[in-house]
């Protein structure tokens, strides 16, 4: 019998960080094979091909230049590719994506000190510097190509979101463009960023993570309940030129945004009443770009904006320690 | 019935494998092993040498000052070795006394001895010095320092939450014991002038609430149900769990009014009282998957760890033998060692089950902030020790951490917290000298 010694505790609950990015690459299952639908092979080569790519950027850090030879991939890096492939319009150069993951994980990440120090989520970082770098291949929205797996969307006729729409033309024109949008939306029938449309595959992805107790539920209901009240007061004063509140819940980067890239938990407050301050500020500062701002959409802004608040929120919702009188944090 | 509770902690398996085992009497070892610090405070006085003809339960150690316990020899024979060794709990060298065997038990009990209720107050507080009692849950606290309260106190809570997995020692104790335990806790709410007595366990205990119940209830004991959730037994978490009340931060339970023993030592006042016994014997869980029969036994204080593990027939493989449960304790590389006033149970485990895993950074998933049953944020307290920023450590409530593991337990990142935290108590108490 050889005995080995260890501080306590000698024994660790079942979970992992591995564990927890497989379940959330899980959970984006149902909208990247939905964007797959929508959009054809092509969508799955930039999907599975920002994932192997960022995974092969990370390795190459952890063992060449951090020389850590036990390192083994903990998948956090496919999850920062897989966003940012449905982050991105599916008519977009593989050059170009290729370009946007290599500066999520090396600016967005690695730069940082990896995994868990960075300050801002690494796939929006890689969004903002192809939305700078490539204007126009990041605003080319291929029209939707139903199970039409062959057809490469960068070949598809591009068209303007529901979004850049009502923000243009106003309501009237962007109903007339987009029948049934309120439904439509929901489902994933218009076209966007890859693997934004559908609410429904989102929302599926995001319960999934919840009852698996992954991600809790106060920056999401924060996030999108913000939305929705500040854009229903827009609509109940000039309906004609704001959508519908629960349309603008729906349209856009909100769903993926307020489940997926705003929930990061190394880029988020720790305590519930942080979440529920982040949140907040996510979907006022959504709103604000959207409807005061220059862009029609909101939601990359007004998370990074977030990210840097959160040292700060962080340190006013600090939890009262058990037992001790007289603080109210 | 209510199932009382308290916020965080964790839900770890329970594997409470020697639940269904009677307790059995281990035979009477040929030789001890004692270590003259088995409590908290100073540790006693030698007051035998080498060669010395000591009988059952004759001191061999005498207190030292308040805070400090008398130890008596656990057998009759011969001291052979006053040495050094290794201390496990605190990994210094620490005194020794080895005695042999040489002949049956001939006792020197504790005068007089009489039935528990003839005790008046000071008696009582008397003979749990006199007799080495400690609290025996793991803490080791001398059990009369906490008869002797400086504040009035009125709740008297009888510790049996037993929240430690695999330990069963205390459950099998009070389904076994329960009039012992009972009579144990009358005599220290005399002491204590307390009318308020709980007796507070685990619900994944229905045998011992049963017997507890069938014993303490007609004489107004009120036995409640916790939930079963670590560290449910820490003694801040259980006042709160019974009486709603906060033990204020760097006090002490008698601030609310409330004192605690663990069930087992009130068994011990009990034994002082009426029979004489002075604290030498007590009940050890052997269990974990690294044995093959989990046992619980009443084994003499001293006997070589190596005795039990033989008793409960240890598995070739097993790899790490811990003193205590798998959450706080300590895990031995020298089964020579003997049996502690403070040692609730041996755990033994085989290598899949402790292996090692790779530490990497936080992810700031937040698991550690829910489990921490203080609402320490550990997390950030580990930040702060890899920047061995100790004074602010301290700001955010380091020293009110109680090493309970529950951060380390969940952490997805394998980072283990309680190391890092205990580290930097002793270099904040190292600086404040």
């Amino acid at each position: 019998m050889k005995l080995t010694t260890a501080p306590a505790p000698h024994i660790h609950d079942r979970i992992s960080a591995r564990a927890i990015m497989i379940d959330v690459l899980i959970a984006l299952a149902p909208a990247s094979i939905l964007a797959v639908f929508m959009w054809g092979w092509y969508m799955l080569l930039l999907e599975i091909g920002s994932m192997v790519f960022a995974e092969s950027i990370e390795l190459f850090i952890m063992r060449v230049m951090r020389k850590k030879k036990e390192f083994v991939p903990d998948f956090s890096a496919s999850v920062t590719g897989l966003l940012l492939a449905l982050n991105v319009p599916a008519g977009i150069s593989w050059w170009m994506m290729a370009t946007g993951v290599f500066i999520a994980i090396i600016v967005g990440k690695e730069v940082w000190g990896g995994i868990g120090n960075n300050s801002f989520n690494p796939a929006l970082v890689g969004r903002i510097f192809m939305y700078i770098s490539f204007p126009a291949a990041m605003t080319a929205w291929p029209k939707t190509n139903w199970f039409n797996f062959s057809q490469a969307a960068y070949h598809l006729q591009t068209t303007a979101t529901p979004l850049g729409e009502i923000k243009m033309h106003g309501v009237a024109a962007a109903s007339k463009d987009f029948p049934n949008l309120m439904f439509n939306s929901f489902i994933g029938n218009i076209p966007g960023s890859a693997g934004e449309m559908s609410a429904l595959a989102l929302i599926l992805g995001f319960v999934y993570l919840w009852w698996k107790g992954i991600i809790s539920f106060e920056i999401p209901v924060a996030y999108i309940g913000t939305t929705f009240g500040m854009s229903a007061i827009f609509w109940l004063v000039s309906p004609n030129a704001y959508s519908d509140p629960t349309t603008s819940i729906l349209l856009g980067g909100v769903m993926l945004g307020a489940l997926f890239m705003a929930t990061d938990p190394v880029t988020s407050p720790v305590s519930s009443k942080g979440k529920w301050i982040f949140g907040i500020g996510c979907g006022a500062i959504t709103v604000l770009i959207r409807y005061v701002g220059s862009y029609p959409e909101g939601v990359n802004f007004a998370i990074l904006l977030m990210n840097a608040l959160v040292p700060f929120i962080d340190r006013i919702t600090r939890p009262r320690v058990f037992g001790e009188v007289g603080r109210n944090a | 019935m209510r199932v009382w509770n308290f916020k965080g902690g964790i839900h770890p398996p329970t594997k409470k494998l020697g639940k269904r085992s009677s307790i059995e009497k281990m035979p009477i070892p040929q030789k001890v092993s004692l270590f003259l610090a088995q409590n908290i405070g100073k540790p006693p006085k030698i007051i035998v040498e080498i060669g010395a003809k000591v009988k059952t339960g004759q001191e061999i150690a005498k207190a030292d000052g308040f805070v400090s316990v008398p130890l008596h020899s656990p057998i009759t024979g011969q001291v052979v070795e006053i040495k050094k060794q290794k201390h496990p709990v605190t990994s210094r060298p620490a005194d020794v006394i080895v005695i042999e065997r040489t002949s049956e038990d001939e006792w020197i009990k504790i005068e007089p001895a009489k039935s528990h209720d003839q005790f008046s107050k000071e008696e009582i507080v008397k003979r749990a010095q006199e007799a080495g009692l400690v609290g025996m849950g793991g803490a080791t606290f001398p059990t009369h320092v906490k008869l002797s309260p400086s504040k009035k106190v009125d709740v008297l809570i009888l510790n049996g939450a037993e929240c430690e997995p695999y330990l069963t020692i205390d459950d099998r104790i009070m389904v076994e014991f329960p009039e012992e335990i009972v009579k144990g806790a009358l005599a220290f709410s005399k002491a204590l002038e307390v009318e308020n007595i709980y007796i507070a366990i685990e619900e994944n205990k229905p045998l011992a609430i049963d017997s507890m119940k069938r014993v303490a209830s007609p004489l107004g004991i009120k036995v409640v149900k916790l939930l079963t959730k670590y560290p449910q037994g820490s003694e801040k978490h259980l006042i709160y769990a019974v009486t709603k009340r906060t033990v204020p931060l760097g006090g002490l339970p008698m601030d609310v009014g409330v004192v605690v023993q663990n069930v087992s030592t009130a068994r011990a006042m009990y034994r002082a009282l009426e029979l004489g016994e002075p604290l030498i014997e007590r009940g050890v869980s052997v269990t974990g998957e690294g044995v093959e029969s989990p046992k619980n036994v009443l084994v003499r204080i001293g006997t070589p760890i190596s005795h039990l593990l033989k008793l409960a027939r240890v598995r070739e493989e097993s790899s790490r033998i811990i003193l205590g449960g798998p959450m706080m304790g300590i895990a031995l590389n020298d089964i020579d060692v003997g049996v502690m006033k403070g040692t609730s149970g041996i755990s033994v485990f085989t290598d899949d089950i402790v292996k090692k895993r790779t530490e990497i950074n936080c992810i700031r998933c937040g698991r550690c902030v829910d489990a921490c049953p203080m609402n320490l944020e550990p997390y950030l307290l580990y930040k702060l020790f890899k920047k061995k920023r100790f004074n602010e450590m301290s700001d955010y409530n380091l020293m009110d951490c109680i090493e309970c593991g529950s951060c380390s337990y969940v952490c997805p990142s394998n980072i283990n917290h309680v190391k890092a935290f205990k580290m930097s108590k002793t270099v904040l108490r190292a600086l404040k000298r």
